[in-house]
């Protein structure tokens, strides 16, 4: 039942926002970089079969690699010039995949798509999704799934209600912020095509009420269309786990290994919504992204426009380099982000923010003995037992794991955070989450 | 730009500034009003008491854990909460040697051999308090006041019938162990504890309700169980012994109610007139399975 005016969910952390670095500062163009790095695994999925070789000249918006595959999202050049190589590079999610590199050169004007230029209604939802994946769309968040793929919903399914998250509910990350003041109209008009991709009736957006003026941006966005709804929800994290937002907004539970579209439920995020609209006003693949550099290891925070390839360390740079000794380079929030050993790395399609802590900031911890002081049962939003979890993980008892419903984790590290013995309780349960995925694949590999 | 020596770690990247040390430093301070009460009431010998119990429980933590080749931790308060808690169950009148015995079991059976801080299914202090109760059976039930032997509220109670008034039992002026007295202090030492989120109020809530329901329904005054000997110290110290009580938000009103259930048993018909320590390590014993079968539904989790 929802009779408050703020939406919320239960359990959850309040970490320190530290947002007031870069909320104010508008999206602003990066210097156009000399080399980019697209790497061609940029979505969960199938990988990609590159489309060009070396020295090809190629312009921005091109084609570099797709796939047969449905479960794919294509990539294209963000900066014009020549291909230098096609080779494994390091990728921002750890290990090394298959990347296009291209040399800037030439004309940098983009090719776009060409696009009927229909309104959502005009179009039938096929039509929508297959612009979406032409366009190479995943979900900006951090998650990278194909959005072609969320909008197909299957035989006997139905959507009644497409939430947009506008939540934001990392430390530090303001970009989705800038978005939604920015770009407000973008958003709407990319959640009304979204809409209609899935019929769904109803449009609903969730953002979190420590901004006040973009709750005030998207209302008057939305105004003249009855069937869509801006909402405000309780800042607290991880508020804008998909999970939590369909709780907060629409009081249904996503069943254990299901999808929100088992609960009539697709979520995407506002910078999805943005490309979405891009891709079928303009037919503009998605090749920029607009993303956070914070911190306090940061001279000047700010937001930035960055065509994706750009190697971490341009946009470093761009926002007037490291204050202090770097300690800590993290590509997304503090919370689920991930800490990275190179500057080289590229900024990839959901990479919503860069965030550098400074040396002094870091901490040293040595973890105590579990003290049972349940913290960790008090935050967990998916209702887990964490320390048993972790207990269980490093016991290797597969099938206590998941009688204690361990692939129901959302990794949000809310346990990690308040455990006052300073346990690495996310990190087992990752560990878990794996052996008991690797048990079940290989007892269908057997079978 | 060349990239420096860049710490790599999982995330989360930020964690909640707290540590076991803070929570059993606070609960020891949580603890100062009572054991000034108890050293204003029964004199210097209290605070006597509670030095020789913390250093010899520190003693034998420091010994065990050189002799276990473990990083010696007393700075994490742990073994200090076990010293105060094990002197608050002491009569005035104990020998200290037998406070130095009480620790020493207290930490070594009831801690050490387990495995240490957060593997001990009993609550130390509790373990050495029933050891002395075992050993030394006279000792232990010596009480005095003002000098004088004298028989507690709750043992009136059961020889004479006769119930001490409640204002008393209140501000603490009745004989007692050391941390039975004031039932005002120790609801303002708790009061801090669940301010600052280290003491959880199902335990306690589960096993006061209970108590004064259970007792009204036999016919007893309720208000008196609920004042009178070491229930309210107990239910607020030491079974929200986090250690070895359950982690599940139904398990910890299962267990307060539980030893609540406990405390009117013992009290009502059994052989001794206060049941308190019994009844929480009898539930220490139950944790495992409660933590099993009130395991929280997961969200989206059909039954």
């Amino acid at each position: 039942m929802i009779l408050l005016s703020v939406a919320t969910f239960k359990k959850g952390v309040h970490p320190p926002y530290n947002k007031q670095y870069s909320s104010n500062k508008e999206i602003q163009q990066i210097p156009q970089p000399d080399e980019i790095i697209i790497p061609l695994q940029q979505h969960i999925g199938a990988s990609l079969e590159p489309v060009v070789k070396r020295k090809d000249q190629v312009r921005r918006g091109q084609l570099l690699a797709d796939s047969d595959s449905f479960v794919a999202a294509p990539v294209h050049a963000s900066l014009a010039g020549e291909v230098t190589a096609v080779e494994k590079v390091p990728s921002p999610q750890g290990g090394r995949v298959l990347a296009v590199k291209i040399k800037a050169g030439g004309d940098q004007q983009e090719e776009l798509a060409e696009v009927p230029g229909k309104e959502p209604e005009e179009l039938s939802p096929e039509e929508i999704r297959q612009a979406v994946r032409q366009a190479g769309i995943t979900g900006m968040g951090g998650a990278m799934f194909p959005t072609h793929v969320k909008l197909a919903v299957p035989e006997g399914k139905s959507i009644d209600h497409l939430i947009i998250n506008g939540a934001e509910c990392e430390p530090y990350l303001t970009v989705d912020h800038r978005i939604m003041l920015e770009r407000g109209e973008q958003v709407v008009d990319g959640l009304l095509y979204l809409m209609r991709a899935t019929e769904a009736e109803q449009g609903l957006i969730g953002i979190e009420d420590n901004k006040p003026d973009a709750l005030k941006a998207l209302k008057s966005a939305a105004a003249e269309f009855d069937n869509i709804e801006v909402r405000a929800t309780e800042t607290k994290y991880p508020q804008g786990g998909e999970k939590m937002l369909i709780k907060a907004l629409l009081d249904r539970d996503v069943p254990v290994g299901g999808l929100p579209l088992d609960v009539g439920v697709v979520v995407n995020n506002v910078a999805t919504a943005a490309a979405v609209s891009a891709s079928l006003r303009e037919g503009r693949p998605l090749i920029d992204r607009p993303l956070t550099i914070t911190g306090e290891g940061i001279n000047n925070p700010g937001n930035f426009e960055v065509p994706l390839g750009t190697p971490i360390a341009e946009v470093i740079k761009a926002a007037g380099g490291f204050a202090g000794e770097p300690g800590k380079v993290i590509l997304g929030g503090p919370m689920m982000g991930q800490a990275q050993t190179s500057l080289d790395v590229p900024v990839v399609k959901g990479t919503s923010g860069i965030l550098v802590l400074t040396r002094n900031q870091l901490e040293e911890y040595s973890p105590a003995p579990c003290i049972n002081c349940a913290r960790c049962v008090d935050a967990c939003p998916m209702y887990l037992v964490p320390a048993r979890l972790e207990k269980l993980a490093q016991q290797e008892e597969l099938d206590k794991l998941e009688e204690y419903q361990v692939m129901n984790c959302i990794e949000c590290g809310s346990c990690s955070y308040v455990c006052p013995a300073q346990r690495p309780l996310v990190h087992y349960i990752r560990v878990g989450k794996a052996a008991v995925t690797a048990r079940k694949k290989s007892e269908q590999g057997g079978s | 730009m060349q990239s420096q020596e860049l710490v790599v770690t999982s995330s989360p990247h930020l964690r909640e500034e707290t540590s076991v040390a803070e929570i059993m430093w606070t609960v020891n301070i949580s603890l100062v009003p009572v054991m000034l009460a108890a050293s204003y009431v029964f004199g210097l010998r209290a605070l006597a008491i509670i030095a020789v119990s913390i250093i010899s429980c520190s003693l034998t933590e420091y010994i065990f854990l050189r002799a276990r080749n473990k990083e010696v931790t007393l700075t994490d308060g742990s073994a200090v909460v076990t010293g105060i808690l094990l002197a608050l169950t002491m009569p005035p009148a104990i020998p200290l040697w037998v406070v130095a015995i009480a620790a020493v079991v207290a930490i070594a059976l009831g801690k050490q051999v387990f495995g240490g801080l957060g593997n001990n299914p009993f609550n130390p202090a509790l373990i050495g308090r029933a050891f002395v109760t075992a050993a030394y059976p006279v000792l232990i039930t010596t009480w005095t006041f003002d000098g004088q032997t004298a028989a507690t509220p709750l043992n009136l109670k059961m020889m004479e019938g006769e119930i001490t008034p409640y204002w008393d039992l209140f501000i603490g002026n009745i004989p007692g162990s050391l941390g039975e007295t004031s039932a005002f202090l120790i609801l303002l030492g708790a009061a801090l504890l669940i301010y600052k989120g280290y003491l959880n109020w199902r335990i306690p809530a589960g096993m006061l309700t209970t108590v004064f329901l259970l007792t009204w329904l036999m016919g007893h005054d309720p208000v008196f169980h609920l004042l009178a000997g070491s229930l309210l110290l107990g239910a607020f110290y030491y079974a929200t012994d986090m250690v070895t009580t359950p982690i599940t938000p139904r398990g910890r009103w299962l267990f307060g109610v539980g030893a609540g259930v406990f405390v009117v048993i013992i009290r009502l018909w059994g052989g001794y007139p206060e049941g308190v320590m019994y009844s929480i390590l009898l539930m220490n014993m139950t944790v495992p399975i409660i933590n099993r079968f009130t395991r929280p539904r997961s969200l989206g989790e059909v039954n």
